[in-house]
């Protein structure tokens, strides 16, 4: 190594001239900014409940609509990061606030949120009165509840698992508690929290296009956005406009990919704390670019002592003692007082929500409802076993190649991220040309999206595979049937599992906007407590809504508690390798 | 060396004890009164086996915990937290490997708002120091173990510490690249390159202690004590094959494997190490006895002494005390001044083929460790023969702290699936005495 590298080397910096790079990071920079702020400045015009807002299916809107979904997509991020930072930091620095926090977080990431979408808009409507932004921060706000569980969870983990010596590192240095955070804490938790962010992501196009056309209490409220061009073609029965959306979607989902999706997995890779990762670093056309501009470079170095100031700003205490002594009477008075806070609110939240179902809503239709529930569950279960004979062997087929799988990885990723309630109508459509039964056929669209979560885990597996594998498999020539039951099946296990929660967990969510479908004048329903909520929401029935949600919530969470959770445990036990 | 000594005092310690707490009602004792004092100009080496609360004690000192019982002064100031003018090393480098060399070095200076330039400055004077040029901009992962520790030490050494702490620093690396760096650093210290008045460190390996220390603490467990104070008083460089450093190192060993209650004409009839259910037992695969003793009978006759033994096995000293300790448990072997004997059930043990010696080793298993009896015992007077892991785990964590337990009854488990004197299904978590099949 020679002795010229420095840190930062001034000149060198400054001698450089511009290059070509910098004027296509710069173009690339200022018009993401303007647009921004020109959607930004859309959102707040003035709107009265009832008004319509016109959309049209003139395709030259779409890019218009679709920098609106997008925009909408990125500030709910951004409430997302807000939350994961404040309250995942909480949860994870408060014993007590951690107990409540965390449990919370765990049964929202797992409850269909679709449901609370119609009193989202009604509250939000009320508290904006008189503008757009209502119903824009409910569509903003449903999103947001898309993306933050996984991500505040993964941030609170990773807090939770800071390496004890960097802790000591941090005391012994005498850092106080604001840069510990920002040096240590937040560097750790970025791998993971990048990671979730980027699957947060990928799931939260389906309540983007969702989440824009709403029917709540009789009123028809359209967002401009791709999820309000789609409702208006499908009203319309214009299968251009459906085709245009579906073109528009993709285009979007492709540049997102490219521009943020793999430039942040590169960028990841920095914070990862194991060492021996270093060799297969990917690339990807983004980061070269911003390596390669110098304007960037200069730009960190004009922003980096104000960002430096920021992490080491110093009115917060420096940490003096660092074992935190406890008076042991106190700490029992005012645990007390919290849990007996937490008790009444919980017993006070039960009684309201069982007094307001139970007084609007007869004894028989509440068991109706579970009946339904069991419906829609059949349908769930069905959509799993049909999804998983199809893709396990075909996932498996293609891991076992590892030039297809490269090429599928990816694609079937972005396939993931897809909203499938853009291709309903195409689905839709067929049903009805072809007069199939819709109570059968509401199946496949409650899987349509989450398959690939089941064939890319399953594909990930068959990779994982060591290679001595398949060398003992042949050596001893164990061929069919013996081989996938004494090592392909065994090793695919857990990933099978994981992608089979992911994809359940979804169809639960969509059986809210798969079971009552729509294509012209004509109208499907399907009989199950996802089509129970979308009527009781358009109707305006709350008390009905609240029953659907609970019955709902009651199904997803019995399932996860006495079947996938074991089951995951197990198969990390047991079959997962080291 | 000597003279240069003052008789100012860094540190001061008076009678520490140290717990914590299991649970609510109980806690768990692993230091008992430490006493002793540091001088200027003193490196001082905190010996001792793994779990005898040494590491434990340096955090004390450091203020990253705080004593039970008694105080600590640093400079004549009770410690109440991480004091100025003390700095440490850690055994696994502790480096965030999200910044550059350059920026794990400054991050102390940062702390301490130094400006930015004079921060610069210091931080590129202390890499250079530590002979860490032209890496300022590498990520920790570029680097290898030792320039890793490198890094450590510079960010140690860069906030001018008065007192530098190093928690077992060359445990991580390799032997030749722990030499190296700690010649560099003796380099440092004796040329007077630091502001460093007092190093006290932690480690395990007795030759690392015997090479560097001008005063060695050797620590025994259950709870931690000072079982003695070495003063050496040889001068540097001190080589090993010195007859005197030898002496030292002999010293050591024979201090660190006697029972310091026990008489030394006492230990002439040889009983095996009688031990409760929750001894701490060692994890050492049977595998690794065999070997040793194997070692032990066809190179040294039977008996060898224990830095041969632990040179020619290149086993650190953990490792040593380990074998050495279950070997008397389980009455294959004695240790006496410095030197392992093999008894005859030991000799007997290594002459068997596979299926004796899981008969020999049962026996004694089920003889001198209680806990492997009471788990036949209990499976004994089951009807069913079957017992939960569980079942254990919650007896054991009456003597023992919760991972503490749970590595011991892993221990246990294994040695006792070895011997075949029980089966146990991990699927299940359950103990018993089928065979599988």
């Amino acid at each position: 190594m020679a002795k010229s590298v420095f840190y930062f080397s001034k000149n060198k910096l400054s001698m450089t001239p511009l290059n070509r790079w910098d004027l296509v990071a710069l173009i690339l920079i200022l018009s993401i900014i303007s647009l921004i702020a020109f959607g930004a400045r859309e959102m707040a015009t003035p709107y009265v409940i009832g008004q319509s807002i016109p959309i049209s299916l003139d395709p030259s809107y779409l890019l218009y609509y679709a920098l609106r979904s997008v925009l909408r997509m990125f500030f709910a991020l951004c409430l997302s990061f807000l939350f994961t930072f404040t309250i995942g930091t909480w949860a994870a620095k408060s014993h007590r606030a951690g107990k409540i926090i965390i449990p919370i977080i765990d049964i929202m990431q797992s409850i269909p949120i679709l449901g609370f979408l119609s009193i989202s808009v009604m509250g939000f409507i009320a508290l904006f009165h008189g503008s757009m932004l209502g119903p824009e921060c409910a569509a903003i706000f449903l999103i947001f509840t898309s993306q933050v569980w996984n991500m505040a969870l993964s941030f609170y983990q990773s807090l939770r698992t800071v390496p004890s010596d960097l802790i000591e590192v941090s005391h012994m240095y005498h850092l106080s508690g604001w840069q510990r955070f920002w040096r240590i804490e937040v560097p750790f938790a970025m791998p993971a929290l990048l990671w979730n962010t980027i699957m947060s992501i990928s799931g939260c196009w389906f309540f983007v296009v969702a989440s824009e056309a709403i029917s709540v209490a009789n009123q028809n409220i359209t967002l401009p956005g791709i999820g309000s061009y789609i409702a208006l073609a499908i009203s319309r029965a214009s299968a251009t406009g459906v085709i245009f959306a579906i073109i528009a979607m993709l285009l979007v989902i492709l540049i997102y990919d490219q521009l943020f999706f793999r430039p942040l997995v590169v960028w990841a890779e920095k914070f990862k704390l194991d060492a021996n990762s270093s060799e297969n670093i990917s690339r990807t056309w983004v980061i070269n670019l911003l390596q390669r501009t110098q304007a960037l470079k200069l730009l960190s170095k004009f922003f980096s002592p104000a960002l430096e100031s920021f992490t080491n700003l110093s009115f917060l205490s420096r940490s003096k003692l660092v074992e935190k002594e406890i008076n042991p009477k106190f700490n029992t008075i005012t645990n007390i007082i919290w849990y007996g806070a937490v008790t009444i609110i919980v017993i006070a939240s039960a009684l309201f929500l069982g007094y307001f179902i139970l007084e609007n809503i007869p004894l028989p239709e509440i068991g109706r409802v579970f009946l339904y529930g069991l419906a829609t569950g059949g349908r769930v279960v069905a959509a799993i076993i049909f999804c998983t004979l199809f893709w396990v062997p075909v996932s498996v087929w293609i891991g076992l190649r590892p030039r297809i799988a490269a090429v599928m990885q990816p694609v079937m990723q972005f396939l993931a991220s897809f909203p499938a309630n853009l291709l309903f109508p195409v689905m839709v459509f067929l049903i009805v040309k072809y007069s199939l039964n819709f109570q059968l056929w509401a199946t496949p669209l409650m899987i349509l999206g989450s398959q690939w979560y089941v064939a890319f885990n399953v594909i990930a597996g068959t990779i994982a595979i060591p290679k001595e594998f398949h060398l003992v498999a042949e050596n001893f020539n164990t061929r069919g049937w013996l081989r996938w039951k004494r090592i392909i099946i065994p090793a695919i296990f857990p990933y099978y599992v994981t992608g089979a929660i992911t994809a359940v967990g979804n169809a639960w969510n969509v059986s809210i906007v798969a079971e009552v479908v729509s294509w012209g004048n004509k109208t499907l329903t399907a009989t199950g407590v996802g089509s129970y909520i979308a009527e009781a929401s358009s109707k305006g029935s709350f008390p009905e809504l609240a029953l659907g949600i609970t019955v709902i919530c009651v199904y997803v969470l019995v399932l996860n508690r006495i079947f996938w959770r074991p089951l995951y445990e197990y198969a990390e036990r047991r079959f997962r390798m080291e | 060396m000597l003279e240069e000594k003052s008789s100012n005092i860094i540190l001061d310690i008076k009678s520490v004890d140290k717990s914590f707490k299991k649970d609510k009602r109980q806690e768990l004792l692993v230091l008992k009164d430490i006493n002793f004092t540091m001088y200027e100009g003193e490196i001082v080496a905190l010996l001792g086996k793994s779990g005898s609360g040494k590491s434990t004690l340096l955090r004390l000192i450091a203020g990253l915990l705080n004593s039970t019982r008694g105080e600590i002064f640093y400079r004549n100031k009770l410690v109440r937290g991480p004091a100025h003018g003390i700095s440490m090393v850690f055994q696994q480098f502790a480096l965030m490997p999200w910044l550059t060399v350059f920026q794990n070095v400054e991050l102390g200076l940062e702390a301490l708002g130094v400006p930015r330039e004079e921060r610069r400055e210091r931080t590129l004077k202390a890499i250079d120091m530590i002979g860490l040029d032209g890496f300022e901009s590498a990520y920790p992962r570029e680097l290898s173990g030792g320039m890793r520790q490198r890094v450590g030490f510079a960010r140690a050494l860069v906030v001018n510490p008065d007192l530098l702490l190093m928690d077992e620093p060359f445990s991580a690396l390799d032997v030749l690249t722990a030499e190296n760096l700690l010649s560099d650093l003796l380099n440092l210290w004796q040329e007077k390159k630091t502001n460093t008045k007092g190093i006290l460190f932690v480690t395990h390996d007795i030759e690392e202690a015997a090479w560097v220390a001008d005063k060695i603490l050797i620590f025994g467990s259950d709870p931690g004590y000072v079982r003695a104070e070495i003063k050496v008083d040889m001068p540097h460089p001190r080589t090993e094959n010195d007859e005197e450093f030898r002496k030292l190192v002999d010293h050591i060993y024979t201090l660190m494997t006697t029972k310091p209650d026990v008489d030394e004409k006492r230990v002439t009839e040889y009983r095996p190490k009688a031990i409760g259910l929750g001894y701490r037992l060692p994890d050492v695969e049977p595998g690794v006895l065999t070997g040793i003793l194997e070692f032990i009978y066809e190179e040294h006759d039977g008996r060898c002494d224990l830095p041969v033994l632990a040179d020619e096995n290149y086993l650190d000293a953990d490792e040593l005390f380990a074998i050495t300790e279950i070997l008397e448990i389980l009455g294959f072997a004695r240790v006496q001044k410095g030197d392992i004997e093999m008894t005859k059930q030991g000799k007997a043990f290594t002459q068997a083929d596979i299926l004796k010696k899981k008969e020999i080793f049962a026996t004694q298993l089920l003889k001198n460790v209680p806990l492997a009896r009471r788990i036949r015992r209990v499976l004994d007077e089951r009807h069913n023969h079957k017992a939960s892991r569980a079942r254990f785990l919650s007896e054991l964590e009456d003597h023992l702290s919760e991972s503490e337990a749970e590595r011991v009854l892993t221990t246990a488990i294994d040695w006792g699936r070895y011997a075949e004197i029980f089966a146990y299904d991990s699927n299940t978590d359950t103990l018993s005495l089928e065979n599988p099949n």
